[in-house]
C-alpha cells in the first residue's frame, strides 16, 4: 500500500486558488503539532489526513518518561527527550489556552520497581546509568515504594523514584491540537496522499487519492509508521521507518477505589516491561507489548494475557477493575530509535517521523523544530543530531 | 575461506558464531553488532517477526547476506512448535529450524519430551532441525538418533549469562556426537564462548550477551575472537594439567652468546 494519510476537501474538489505555504502529510500528533506551530508563526498550512487526530497517539499511554526509559547508547536522544519534557508545562498552557480544552497533563512522577532479584539488578544498573547521566532518580527500598503506593504487591524488592517523569492524556492532547489548528486557520483535507509531487527537483505538494492535486511551497511528511511508503519520494530521501506494534489496555478505576495509584508505576517483570498510568479521570492505562509484525493491529489473547499477568503481579488489585478497552497501535521506529526532524536532501521536503516510543513526549520540541525549519532559518541546535540526512548519506548498507 | 569450516547438513560456514536477534536495543546497533560478530547464520523468532515487512530484522539480515535461521521461541508444546516451524518454512522458504520447546516461563528450560516429539515430527517432514536442548548427554544422543542436524545444549538458562555450568556433560556430548554440537544459551562474556569451543563445541550461539551489553558492538567483536581462539586451542590440543611446575626454559647448558667470550 502506498497510500498514506492525505486529504479530501469535499465531494467536489476545487483546485486550490493558490498553493498553501505548508502541506503536512499526516494528521497524527506529530503532524498536528507541526501544523499548529507553523500556523502560529504565520504560515498557511494544510493538513492531509482522512482522520485527523488518529494514529499512534490514540493508543499511546502518554508517559513523558525521559529518565525511566533511558537506554545504553541513547544519550543523544536523552538530551532531546529532556529538552521536550522541559518545554511541556509551557506547551500545555499555551495549547489549553489556544484550544479551550484540557489535555490531562499530570506532574505526578514515576515509580519504577523490581519484583525479584534479577529485575532488581537490572534496575540498579539503570539507576547507575541515570546517575552517570546526571539525572534525578532516587533508589527506594521495597517498603519505601509501598509506602508511596500501597497497592503495589508486597513482593516489591526496590524501586526508582523519578519525580520528573510525568504524563499527559494523548487523546485529549490530539483533540486539543485539532481545535487549536482549526482556530489558527489550518485547513484539513480529509483524504489520503497518493504520492508526493516533485516539480523541478523540488517537493511541490501531493496528489490525493481522488486524483486531485494539492500544491504547496513546502511539504512535511509526518505519516507515522507509513512515512516510508509514500510514492514519489526519491528512494534516498524516503525515511527508513518501520512499524512496531504495541498492544495497550485501558481499565477504569471506580471512584470508590481511589486513589488507586497516585503516579505512573512501571516495572520490568522477569524481563518484560509493563507500566500502569493512572489518569485523574479514573482511566488506568496498562501497556505495552512491542512486536515487529508489520502493519498488523490485531489485539491478541497472548498480548492481553501477558500485560494483565505482569500488571497483576505488580498491582494485584487490578483484577477488580473493569477492562474497558484493548487496542493496538503502531510506533514509527527508525534504525537508531530516534526521530527524523527537519529538511531532507530534496528541497522543500521536511520529515517529522520516526519518534518510536517518544512521540507524545517529543511533540513540543518537534513542533518548535519544524516551525523553525519551515521558516527557513537555521535548524535549532537541539535538532542537529536528528537530521534525516544521517540516513540518506550512508544509505543502509554501511554501518555508522 | 578457511580449511576448518563449520558444516551443518552439508552447508559450510566460515564463522562458528551463530547470533540471535532478540533484545537488540535498536536495529542499527543490531546491524553493527552482526557485522562485528562476523556471523553467517542468525536466528529470528518467528512469533515476533513478520518477514514480509521492509526494514525489519529480516531485511537487515538479507542485506548483510546472513542466512536466516527461524526459531520457535515461545512454544510450550510440540504442536505449537511444529505449526510455527511450518509457518516459518512457508514465509521464509527455508526448511531449517532452530527448535525450541520450553517447559515454563520462569526458567525457559527445554521440555525434553515435547522437544523430542517435535524434533521427530519435523525431521520426518523434511526439516533440518537444530534443537535447543538440556545439557543431557542421553537426550542429545536421542535427538541425533531421530535425525537432528545439530545439537544445541544450553550452558545455563537463556539470558542468565552464567556460562557453562556442567562442562563435564558438554564433554560427554561433544565426544560422542556425530553432528555439530553448538553451545546455546548461557554465554555471558567472551571466556564462556572460548571455553565452549575448547570443550569441543563446533559453534557458539548467543544473543543476550551481545544485545544487552553496555557496548553491544564491542562485545560482538569480542565473541568473534573468543570463538576463533577457542576453536584454535581445541585443535591445537591443550597440555596436560600438572600439579607441580615444569620449567619451560632449559635448565641445563648455558647459552654462549659470543663464541669468542665464554659466559664465565
Amino acid at each position: 500500500m502506498s497510500r498514506i494519510p492525505g486529504s479530501r476537501t469535499g465531494p467536489e474538489e476545487g483546485r486550490p486558488p493558490r498553493p498553501t505555504d505548508v502541506l503536512v502529510i499526516g494528521g497524527g500528533i506529530i503532524g498536528l503539532v507541526t501544523a499548529w506551530r507553523a500556523a502560529r508563526s504565520g504560515m498557511d498550512v494544510t493538513v492531509l489526513d482522512p482522520r485527523p487526530g488518529g494514529g499512534a497517539a490514540r493508543v499511546a499511554a502518554g508517559m513523558l518518561a525521559a529518565v525511566t526509559e533511558l537506554h545504553y547508547g541513547e544519550e543523544t536522544l536523552l538530551a532531546l527527550n529532556l529538552e521536550s519534557a522541559r518545554r511541556y508545562p509551557a506547551f500545555v498552557a499555551e495549547l489549553e489556552e489556544a484550544s479551550g480544552q484540557e489535555v490531562g497533563y499530570r506532574a505526578c512522577g514515576t515509580l519504577s520497581v523490581a519484583l525479584d532479584a534479577d529485575d532488581r539488578a537490572h534496575l540498579r544498573e539503570l539507576h547507575a546509568l541515570q546517575l552517570r547521566s546526571g539525572l534525578e532518580s532516587q533508589w527506594l527500598s521495597g517498603r519505601e515504594c509501598r509506602r508511596l503506593e500501597p497497592m503495589l504487591a508486597p513482593g516489591v524488592r526496590g524501586g526508582l523514584r523519578v519525580d520528573g517523569d510525568h504524563q499527559v492524556d494523548p487523546r485529549r492532547l490530539t483533540a486539543a491540537l485539532v481545535t487549536a489548528c482549526e482556530r489558527a486557520g489550518v485547513v484539513f483535507r480529509r483524504a489520503w496522499a497518493e504520492r508526493l509531487s516533485v516539480v523541478g527537483g523540488r517537493a511541490a505538494g501531493a496528489v490525493l487519492d481522488d486524483g486531485s492535486e494539492l500544491a504547496a511551497g513546502q511539504v512535511v511528511l509526518a505519516g507515522g509508521s507509513l512515512s516510508g511508503r509514500l510514492a514519489g519520494v526519491p528512494p534516498e530521501v524516503l525515511p527508513p521507518v518501520r512499524p512496531v506494534k504495541g498492544q495497550v489496555l485501558r481499565l477504569t478505576v471506580p471512584v470508590a477505589f481511589g486513589p488507586f495509584l497516585s503516579r505512573t508505576v512501571r516495572a520490568v517483570v522477569r524481563g518484560s516491561h509493563v507500566y500502569l498510568v493512572p489518569r485523574t479521570n479514573g482511566e488506568l492505562v496498562v501497556g505495552a507489548t512491542s512486536e515487529e509484525l508489520g502493519w498488523d493491529t490485531t489485539v491478541t489473547a497472548g498480548g492481553v494475557y501477558e500485560l494483565l499477568r505482569d500488571a497483576h503481579e505488580l498491582v494485584p488489585g487490578i483484577t477488580e477493575l473493569p477492562l474497558t478497552e484493548t487496542r493496538a497501535g503502531l510506533r514509527p521506529c527508525s534504525p537508531d530509535n530516534a526521530p527524523l526532524l527537519g529538511p531532507t536532501e530534496l528541497p522543500g521536503l521536511h520529515l517529522a517521523t520516526g519518534h518510536h516510543r517518544n512521540g507524545v513526549l517529543l511533540a513540543p520540541v518537534t513542533g518548535d523544530v519544524l516551525a523553525a525549519a519551515l521558516a527557513g532559518g537555521a535548524l535549532p541546535a537541539e535538532a542537529g543530531p536528528f537530521t534525516p540526512r544521517r540516513f540518506s548519506s550512508l544509505s543502509q548498507e554501511q554501518p555508522v | 575461506m578457511s580449511d576448518d569450516r563449520l558444516v551443518i547438513a552439508d552447508t559450510a560456514f566460515d564463522s562458528r558464531l551463530i547470533m540471535g536477534t532478540g533484545g537488540a536495543p535498536s536495529l542499527r546497533l543490531l546491524e553493527r553488532s552482526l557485522i562485528a560478530s562476523g556471523t553467517e547464520l542468525t536466528t529470528v523468532a518467528m512469533r515476533r517477526v513478520d518477514p514480509t515487512v521492509q526494514g525489519s530484522v529480516i531485511s537487515v539480515l538479507t542485506r548483510l547476506g546472513i542466512r536466516v535461521l527461524p526459531n520457535t521461541a515461545g512454544c510450550f508444546t510440540a504442536g505449537e512448535a511444529v505449526l510455527t516451524a511450518r509457518l516459518a518454512r512457508e514465509a521464509l522458504g527455508t526448511d531449517w529450524v532452530k527448535l525450541e520447546v520450553v517447559a515454563d516461563e520462569r526458567t525457559l528450560l527445554p521440555d525434553p519430551i515435547e522437544l523430542l516429539d517435535a524434533a521427530e515430527t519435523l525431521v520426518d517432514d523434511g526439516f533440518t532441525v537444530l534443537p535447543y536442548t538440556n545439557d543431557d548427554p542421553v537426550l542429545a544422543q536421542k535427538l541425533e538418533d531421530v535425525g537432528c542436524a545439530a545439537i544445541m545444549p544450553l550452558g545455563s538458562p537463556i539470558g542468565s549469562g552464567l556460562g557453562i555450568r556442567n562442562p563435564h556433560n558438554f564433554s560427554l556430548i561433544t565426544e560422542r556426537a556425530g553432528v555439530p554440537v553448538i553451545l546455546d544459551a548461557g554465554a555471558g562474556t567472551a571466556s564462556d564462548a572460548a571455553f565452549a569451543m575448547e570443550l569441543g563445541c563446533a559453534a557458539v550461539m548467543l544473543a543476550s550477551a551481545v544485545t544487552r551489553a553496555q557496548e553491544p558492538v564491542l562485545m560482538a567483536e569480542a565473541m568473534r575472537h573468543a570463538v576463533e581462539a577457542g576453536r584454535l586451542a581445541h585443535r591445537a590440543g591443550r597440555i596436560p594439567r600438572r600439579h607441580f611446575a615444569e620449567a619451560s626454559s632449559p635448565v641445563t647448558g648455558l647459552a654462549a652468546l659470543d663464541p669468542e667470550r665464554p659466559a664465565f
